[in-house]
């Protein structure tokens, strides 16, 4: 699909009529502000344009974008933006989700949608905690989180998102933070270019039941060394002073941090999205610490792969090439074929 | 010699083997003759749920049961007259459903001291005279195929494989069937193999020349074909049928078709089938799951297509959120439920209605949906295109309830005429429906059909949101206000109950009945069957079968309180019989059966006879 004409719009032709009801104060809002900034940037029309969420804080998303929408039930959007997109390619369509929604109930889907490589942009809003239940631990809450449903400390282990992501064969795969308009908006970018899943993880915070979950990536005093900001062709350097840098050490099977001044510069990695090899990304998925130092934020692999939509669509479209006759006439001689007998 | 040619007016042949004898093949074949000569006919497969069962066990028994007459019949059949036996196993498993007089033919080559071991035979059945109340004919299947293919260029194991077609060459000689159709399929089926061909050929004519030349049949059968509607006749399954019948209602609809499905038996041939016709424009997913199947269609059916979904019980259980969110979201939705014995993987290659309270009632909320339920292999057809009608005019999901009996069983089908099938074209909402002439209301609806504007993605100035929160009438805006959630609650219910669906109709020739026999969906062959057999003797019976079991016909609790006694025969535990007891508060006697087995046509006219004695 391709609009020549500019639409000309602005982000408040996105903003719906409904009255936006997160809590006071949610990452929600930077979100959806971002969102709606962006949308003009595709030069999409508003009717082609299609969001779908499950269940949550976040799935209430749809509501408030002047789009086409449809929140639906618990983990189950992918699946549900999975035949919307199959069969309407002319439609761009966003799921937005959570990580109890995603992770938990709607695992399922999400990988599945990956490996298939559906044309969807997903974006992931993780608060590593229930807030539309109240306040219960998810799947990417650490280990030992007091909540109302483990008052002595979770048990579970979490998800790494961008891991999981990874191991489905996502052929694209971003994180990115909240309050950072201008780097969410960058990555939104990046992944609505690309054709097939692009799955990206937005730091999302929850200022009732997980306040400050990632204050250490927002914070003037510890982000720049707690944050890597990949771009795509740079070394990867990090830290107030460029100090910290990533190098794969020869023998190891991942990425490690080390001091700048303690490397050669060739030794530094070069950030390359490009990589067939998943292992790469995965390896830059591993690599912050459960005090979220050293998170890489950006585009971690963004690799071509024909889409599902697109292999479907061309299985029917060859298929209906070969017909010469009306839909009657074919479905007439459907229903005739075989062993048939005619009784005068 | 000459052969006695004797005139039948009906056969019932089972043909029974271990799993990896080829006896569906064999049966499905000779069907197909039949089919050619004109007889009607009806089918029933069955067999085990595994691939292999190990070789010669009563649970590795294959059966295929084929009936044909000169005259229009509604069951398979309640007992053969002739049984093919290829091992012990299968005589072992299916003795007793014969009659006494009853002809077998049995492959002497399985019955080896091993094989009669297996199932428990400490003497031979063809040595004691456990059989004498039988006409037994011993029959050296497997040698006699090996021998007749001595000079074919196939290995000895291909060679005795082929001993399906020898049975089968003797059955179409015993019973004068066509062949010609036969040897085609051949063609077809081993194109890649020419020397199977030669082979699968040579024993079929092996199999038939013994018939002709041997002492041990000295009769020929003949069944001449049954006074039919004119037209041209195909011999179709269940699951063949409504496959055939979702594609119909694509190209009647001009909407591409949807599937989502995830494989469980016995639906999955319906999405195997569907797979093939992508030049209708149908698109075959097989989703993750039973969840996401139902979800993709949900979300092809948002985008403008006929979303459908095929499954069995479990998997309606699964997908039971989706309904329900199909039901708030006011869309329409396909959701094929193949019965099949339960509760949970129960026996899956078994029949049984047990469903029906699933379907009806089987969701969370106050969530109504359309129910159908198709009564034979080729009524699948046109119960498709009926549950998609009612899907597309009103907006709403659909579940049709076939059963692993009609799915499997196959029947000669009276092709339609393309023109006259339905018209279901839609239209899709392209312009704003306030009184403004600029607001777009998703839910102000049709004051006839109660179904809300279908405004897919893509269409200018309708964008709007849809979503499982309760929604205000005409804006669908999300609300909690008290009076509209009892109003939209209200307002689901009675767009689901004013669906106008035709009037049961009741069959009682004689016009004096005062017992009323009420089925629905696959029960109507052995219902009618035995209602036939009642009236034969001179005793009056009334028959009134249902297809629409959500709403239910108009005049149905009229015609229950005209009658003396209402029987309802299910292969559940009443299900039926529970709803109308409760809807029209009529004592309705319920009779049930829960074998994994179709009713038989002879303990039907039994009980009714029964019932029928005591009014």
């Amino acid at each position: 699909m391709s609009e020549q004409v500019a639409l000309k719009l602005t982000a408040k032709d996105f903003k719906s009529d409904q009255e936006v009801r997160w809590c006071p104060g949610c990452g929600d809002y930077a979100i959806l502000a971002a969102v709606q900034q962006f949308m003009p940037e595709l030069n999409i029309p508003r009717e082609n344009i299609v969001f779908v969420s499950g269940i949550g804080c976040s799935s209430r998303f749809p509501y408030y974008m002047n789009t086409y929408g449809m929140h639906s039930i618990h983990g189950r959007a992918p699946a549900i933006a999975t035949g919307l997109s199959v069969s309407r390619p002319d439609l761009s369509v966003w799921v937005v989700t959570g990580d109890g929604d995603a992770l938990s109930i709607g695992g399922n889907h999400l990988i599945h949608s990956l490996r298939r490589n559906v044309n969807l942009k997903i974006l992931l809003f993780n608060n590593r905690i229930y807030g539309l239940t109240k306040g219960q631990y998810s799947p990417t809450s650490e280990v030992g989180k007091i909540t109302k449903s483990t008052p002595v400390g979770s048990a579970d282990a979490p998800f790494n998102p961008l891991s999981l992501a990874l191991g489905a064969e996502a052929t694209f795969v971003g994180r990115t933070i909240d309050s950072d308009r201008k780097h969410l908006q960058s990555v939104l970018r990046a992944a609505a270019e690309h054709e097939g899943s692009a799955f990206v993880e937005i730091y999302q915070n929850c200022n009732i039941f997980n306040d400050g979950a990632f204050d250490q990536l927002k914070e003037p005093g510890t982000r720049d060394d707690f944050l890597i900001r990949l771009e795509h062709g740079q070394p990867i350097t990090f830290g107030s002073d460029g100090q910290f840098c990533v190098v794969h050490p020869p023998g190891g099977f991942g990425l490690e941090v080390r001091e700048t001044a303690s490397v050669r510069p060739e030794e530094i990695v070069v950030h390359d999205a490009t990589v067939a090899d998943p292992a790469y990304a995965f390896a830059l998925s591993r690599l912050p610490g459960l005090d979220l130092r050293n998170t890489p934020i950006g585009v971690f692999r963004s690799v071509r792969r024909p889409s599902y939509d697109s292999a479907v669509q061309e299985q029917v479209a060859t298929a209906k090439a070969a017909v010469t006759e009306t839909p009657e006439q074919q479905l007439a001689g459907l229903l005739g074929s075989g062993d048939t007998w005619t009784i005068l | 010699m000459t052969k006695q040619i004797r005139q039948l007016d009906r056969v019932v042949i089972r043909f029974a083997g271990d799993s990896g004898d080829g006896m569906q093949l064999t049966g499905d074949r000779f069907t197909s003759e039949t089919a050619q000569l004109g007889n009607d006919i009806s089918t029933l497969p069955n067999f085990p749920a595994e691939i292999r069962a190990p070789a010669g066990t009563l649970p590795g028994v294959s059966s295929f049961q084929v009936h044909f007459a000169d005259y229009d019949i509604l069951t398979p059949g309640d007992a053969p007259n002739v049984l093919v036996a290829m091992n012990p196993a299968a005589l072992k498993a299916n003795l007793a459903d014969l009659p006494r007089g009853a002809d077998i033919i049995v492959n002497t080559d399985e019955f080896t001291k091993r094989n009669l071991a297996k199932v428990g035979y400490t003497v031979s059945p063809l040595e004691d005279d456990s059989l004498a109340g039988y006409l037994v004919h011993p029959v050296a299947l497997t040698s006699m195929t090996v021998g007749a293919l001595a000079e074919q260029a196939v290995s000895k194991k291909d060679a005795e494989r082929a001993k399906n077609m020898f049975a089968l060459g003797l059955l179409s000689w015993m019973y004068s069937r066509p062949y010609e159709s036969t040897l085609r399929f051949l063609e077809r089926k081993f194109a890649a193999r020419p020397e199977l061909v030669a082979a699968n050929v040579a024993a079929f004519r092996a199999g038939w020349n013994f018939g002709e030349t041997t002492e041990n049949f000295s009769v020929r059968y003949e069944v001449k074909p049954a006074k039919m509607q004119p037209g041209t006749y195909r011999n179709i399954t269940g699951n063949a049928a409504l496959s055939l019948g979702l594609v119909a209602a694509g190209v009647r609809s001009g909407l591409p078709v949807f599937l989502g499905a995830y494989p469980i038996t016995p639906a999955s041939d319906i999405l195997h089938e569907l797979s093939k016709h992508k030049r209708f424009g149908v698109i075959t997913m097989q989703a993750e799951d039973e969840i996401a199947a139902v979800g993709a269609a949900l979300g092809a059916s948002y985008g403008g297509s006929l979303g459908v979904t095929t499954t069995s019980g479990p998997g309606v259980a699964l997908k039971s959120e989706t309904i329900s969110l199909a039901v708030a979201l006011e869309l329409p939705l396909v959701i094929v439920d193949v019965q099949r014995a339960g509760p949970s993987t129960g026996m899956p290659t078994k029949t049984e209605q047990a469903d029906l309270n699933l379907a009806l009632h089987g969701r969370h909320g106050e969530a109504p949906v359309a129910v159908i339920a198709p009564k034979s292999p080729s009524d699948c057809f046109h119960a498709a295109l009926e549950a998609a009608r009612i899907a597309l005019t009103y907006r709403t999901p659909v579940i049709l309830l076939s059963d692993n009996y009609v799915a499997n069983g196959s029947e000669p089908w009276l092709l339609p005429d393309v023109e006259s099938l339905p018209d279901l074209r839609v239209e899709f909402a392209t312009a704003p429906n306030g009184e403004d002439g600029t607001t777009f209301l998703p839910y102000l609806r049709d004051p006839e059909t109660l179904a809300r504007p279908w405004a897919i993605p893509g269409t200018p100035g309708l964008e709007h949101r849809i979503g499982g929160l309760e929604k205000a009438d005409k804006t669908g805006d999300i609300s909690y206000d008290p009076a509209n959630h009892d109003f939209m609650v209200r307002t689901r219910a009675a767009r689901i109950e004013t669906i106008p669906v035709p009037d049961v109709e009741v069959e009682d020739p004689d016009g004096d009945a005062r017992v009323l026999v009420l089925g629905w969906g696959s029960t109507y062959g052995p219902i009618g069957a035995a209602c036939r057999g009642l009236r034969q003797r001179g005793l009056s019976i009334a028959q009134a079968h249902l297809r629409h079991l959500s709403p239910m016909p108009a005049n149905l609790g009229e015609v229950l309180r005209s009658y003396d006694r209402v029987v309802i025969p299910e292969m559940n535990l009443g299900q039926l019989a529970q709803v109308i007891r409760g809807r029209y508060l009529v004592d309705a006697i319920s009779y049930n059966q829960v074998r994994g087995l179709p009713f038989t046509a002879a303990e039907l006219e039994t009980t009714l006879e029964e019932v029928l004695k005591n009014v």
